[in-house]
């Protein structure tokens, strides 16, 4: 990275570490920061989506959509969720190529299971064998999101349901007596509402989404923890220029304090949006902030 | 190998009784049912030790978050921060590397740095966190006309603390603290997917499960498993916090008593 690095047999102490921090791999290290984030960005909205359709499912007219929504909710209770995580990243895998091998070799006679092998025709492989490394980087940290979606989306879901069956009855009667139909209501007058019931629930389970990206590392995605693992391990002189003992403990500690700050700054701008939600609404919070301010 | 023979040889394989090597193909359901279970033994170990010696800690904790002493709030309330502001899994990552830099320094930390004692250890600061937490939030929520009695009757002090905050603040925190009982419990199936060896292939109940979808590349049938015991252990708490909670509503009228309601679990 500096002009001083190109002999690190030379350096000591300070510019030792600068040109230690700046190596290729620790630059795959900062980018690994970029991948959480972007993980973050993506699936916060998805599974938000999820959670709403799993919620407007369960909620529905129709039996078996319902009976679906409410499966779809229930069914994270009572299970641990890394099981959930690694059970979605090959289930998923298998499903995307069991259709695929449907629908690409429809005259395959062999079974798919054979003893301990999952066999696909050629062509149904996902990705293709001789796709380039990116797709199938690319593809894990697809399967990874949509893991987390469904996940997540479960758990939104019951947030969104709470905050749905929280809206006043009588907010539902005044929009049904001016001649409003259900879709109506629900879209002009529930929705709304609802989320300053549900911010406390999503909040929470934002603070959850959070704490639990370091498992994209059990979904096979090279994440923080995959290269702190890396990069702590102690190198000798023959395989690096920068040769130290065990650090693993101290880049966990690093990635300790990355979550840290990230949760409290993650909990100082959710305090505010609820703040600014709650303004003039008719609950305890809304009547605290007019009375704090008459 | 009839399936009693499989429960034989593998039914205490998890605590290294019984057959040594695992089974390697051609696995039967009898197998995956009884390893798996096996493998629970290791969740519910961890489970029960954290909850019991987190209970006492996770009390003091609450006491010194609510204290008016600076010296004992900031530090309980770094405390509770820095164990539920990062996720459980780095927290048993740090655990095991930092336990492992300490074993050169002293042969106190060999221990630790196998799962049995340096996961119970993780396992027990962060429970007693979240516990504080709760019990903190109920302490506030005390009613301050029972604290008004207590005046009246001239408790003070210990006595006070021992006859009305505490069992009130229990009363208030029970629901929840069965919430994070769950939880708990769940948590125990990251300890050997974080740094934690499985020495000899002693492992917990989500290893075996994630050794057979591996070994077969079918998912679809332990992970399910794993589900079904876990359900299983989850009202099996239920159960008993139920029948805690009976007893600390006891002196209420029938209605005013407080059923428990379990909210879907979360990851940490």
């Amino acid at each position: 990275m500096f002009s001083y690095c190109t002999d690190p047999d030379t350096l000591s102490g300070f510019s030792w570490l600068s040109c230690y921090l700046t190596t290729g791999k620790h630059m795959a290290f900062y980018r690994a920061f970029g991948t959480v984030l972007l993980l973050l960005a993506i699936t916060a909205p998805t599974a938000l989506a999820f959670g709403f359709c799993g919620a407007r499912a369960a909620r529905s007219q129709v039996a078996p959509l319902r009976w679906f929504g409410k499966i779809y909710i229930a069914i994270v209770r009572g299970v641990p969720d890394i099981a959930f995580f690694l059970f979605f990243v090959i289930a998923l895998d298998q499903a995307f190529e069991w259709l695929r091998h449907q629908v690409k070799c429809p005259d395959w006679d062999e079974p798919i299971r054979q003893g301990n092998d999952f066999v696909v025709c050629q062509i149904a492989k996902m990705p293709l064998g001789n796709a380039p490394q990116w797709v199938h980087e690319t593809y894990g940290f697809f399967l990874a999101i949509l893991t987390f979606a469904i996940v997540f989306g479960a758990f939104a879901a019951n947030i969104l349901y709470g905050a749905m069956n929280t809206v006043p009855h009588a907010q539902m009667e005044t929009a049904e007596a001016y001649g409003m139909n259900r879709k109506q209501a629900f879209w002009r007058v529930m929705v709304p509402q609802m989320w300053v019931y549900a911010l406390p629930g999503l909040s929470n389970l934002w603070m959850v989404l959070i704490k639990a990206t370091p498992l994209l590392f059990l979904l096979g995605v090279e994440d923080i923890v995959y290269w702190a693992r890396e990069l702590g391990g102690s190198k000798t002189a023959r395989f690096s220029d920068y040769p130290h003992p065990d650090w693993r403990m101290w880049y966990f500690l690093a990635l300790l304090v990355f979550y840290l700050g990230f949760t409290k700054v993650s909990e100082v701008v959710l305090d505010r949006l609820m703040t600014r939600l709650t303004r003039g609404q008719a609950t305890m919070g809304g009547e605290a902030q007019r009375k704090a301010a008459a | 190998m009839s399936c009693w023979d499989t429960i034989q040889a593998y039914g205490l394989r998890a605590v290294g009784i019984g057959e040594r090597l695992l089974p390697r193909s051609d696995f039967t359901l009898c197998e995956q049912f009884t390893l798996i279970g096996s493998g629970m033994i290791w969740n519910i170990y961890f489970g029960v030790f954290a909850l019991i010696a987190g209970f006492f800690f996770a009390v003091a904790l609450a006491l010194g978050k609510a204290s008016a002493n600076p010296w004992l709030r900031k530090p309980a309330n770094w405390f509770i921060f820095i164990f539920r502001g990062s996720p459980l899994f780095i927290q048993i990552f740090f655990a095991y590397f930092a336990f492992v830099s300490l074993k050169s320094v002293s042969s106190i930390f060999d221990a630790f740095s196998a799962a049995w004692a340096g996961a119970l250890v993780v396992l027990f600061l962060n429970t007693a966190a979240y516990s504080a937490q709760i019990f903190y939030g109920a302490l506030l929520s005390i009613p301050k006309g029972d604290m008004e009695a207590a005046d009246a009757y001239g408790m003070a002090g210990w006595a006070r603390f021992r006859r009305i905050t505490f069992p009130t603040m229990m009363r208030l925190a029970w629901p929840s603290y069965t919430n994070e009982a769950i939880f708990l419990f769940h948590a125990t199936t990251l300890v050997f997917f974080s740094g934690f060896p499985a020495f000899r292939q002693k492992g917990d109940a989500l290893y075996y499960a994630n050794y057979f979808a591996d070994k077969t590349f079918n998912p679809f049938i332990p992970y399910p498993i794993l589900a079904g015991y876990f359900i299983l252990l989850t009202l099996v708490i239920i159960g008993i916090f139920g029948l805690a909670n009976r007893r600390l509503n006891r002196h209420l009228p029938q209605d005013r008593r407080k059923r428990l309601r379990i909210r879907p679990n979360l990851i940490r």
